[in-house]
């Protein structure tokens, strides 16, 4: 698992966006930009090169869900990995994200040792 | 279009009027109904009427969601000390010995975690906000309805199209509804 690894996280609360960076901080990874949005992802996503996509699902304008479209139908991010981290729970809202292309799927509240293993999985695949 | 309850008043004047003659023991039964069904709508109208809905709309709903608001503005800001102060700890924990080095990383390691509550905390009050929100409209059309003054609330306008992940993000659920991470584990490897 490369460390240096570019990731974005995404997501609307300031806070949250805090949590995370630092969690990523202690598991060694320190190239961590930010998005609060979909769309402001996307642009950053378009612009920059990322290794790893970690985003809410409830945003405005565009959601998690529909930023994990975007980049999936783009020919350069389609095989991103991308982690859904969300208060989402449900098994269409699981099943939407699946079938939307999402490497994988954590549900907030969660853990740091959650968040570390699904990080390696989607790594190890990428 | 007339509403509801001036329809039936409506009918029961024309049956009304236009009786000739002996009424049938059907027919007499079925007027004494309309009567009554008449007399209760109207014995709404006025109860409606008299409720001071403006109260909800300019004091009680508005009251509401300003608390929300605070509510939402002092835990982010609690948040946001207690991280502050787990950002000072952990740059400390270099220069501990290793054994209290690992007890304070794991420590603060707890409190981010914990600290995910503000999110999901934000959610849950937007939610009911959005109920709040939604419960004044339909009073205001319902009095707007039966005569009240104040004129109802404008519907919301959607400034942007639905997509399958607006419609699909409902916020936080109950927790005896919302699934655990290992159901959704589960969930995920039935697809390979």
């Amino acid at each position: 698992m490369d460390k240096n690894t570019n990731i974005l996280i995404v997501d609307d609360y300031k806070t949250m966006l805090r949590i995370i960076r630092n969690l990523l901080k202690q598991l060694d990874f320190n190239n961590v930009d930010e998005a609060s949005d979909g769309a402001e992802a996307l642009t950053k996503l378009r612009a920059g090169n990322f290794g790893l996509v970690i985003s809410d699902w409830n945003m405005e304008p565009m959601t998690g869900l529909d930023l994990l479209k975007e980049v999936r139908a783009d020919a350069r991010l389609k095989n991103l990995p991308f982690i859904m981290v969300t208060a989402e729970s449900k098994t269409e809202n699981v099943v939407a994200a699946k079938q939307a292309g999402v490497s994988n799927y954590i549900v907030k509240p969660f853990n740091a040792e959650t968040l570390k293993e699904k990080i390696e999985k989607v790594m190890v695949h990428a | 279009m007339p509403e509801t309850a001036d329809v039936v008043e409506q009918v029961v004047r024309q049956v009304l009027t236009s009786i000739n003659g002996d009424l049938t023991p059907t027919e007499t039964l079925l007027l004494g109904e309309l009567e009554a069904l008449s007399g209760e709508i109207a014995r709404a109208k006025r109860e409606i009427s008299a409720l001071s809905i403006g109260d909800i709309k300019d004091s009680h709903i508005p009251v509401a969601t300003d608390e929300l608001d605070a509510v939402l503005a002092h835990t982010a800001e609690a948040t946001n000390e207690i991280l502050d102060c787990c950002e000072k700890l952990e740059s400390l924990a270099p220069s501990l010995p290793e054994a209290p080095s690992g007890i304070v990383n794991d420590a603060v390691t707890r409190i981010y975690e914990a600290c995910s509550f503000q999110d999901i905390t934000g959610q849950r009050i937007a939610k009911v906000v959005t109920a709040l929100k939604a419960i004044e409209g339909r009073l205001m059309r319902v009095t707007d309805r039966f005569g009240h003054a104040a004129p109802p609330p404008a519907e919301p306008v959607a400034i942007t199209p639905e997509t399958e992940g607006r419609a699909l993000a409902n916020g936080p659920q109950m927790p005896a509804n919302a699934s655990s991470q290992a159901e959704i584990d589960s969930l995920l490897a039935s697809f390979d």
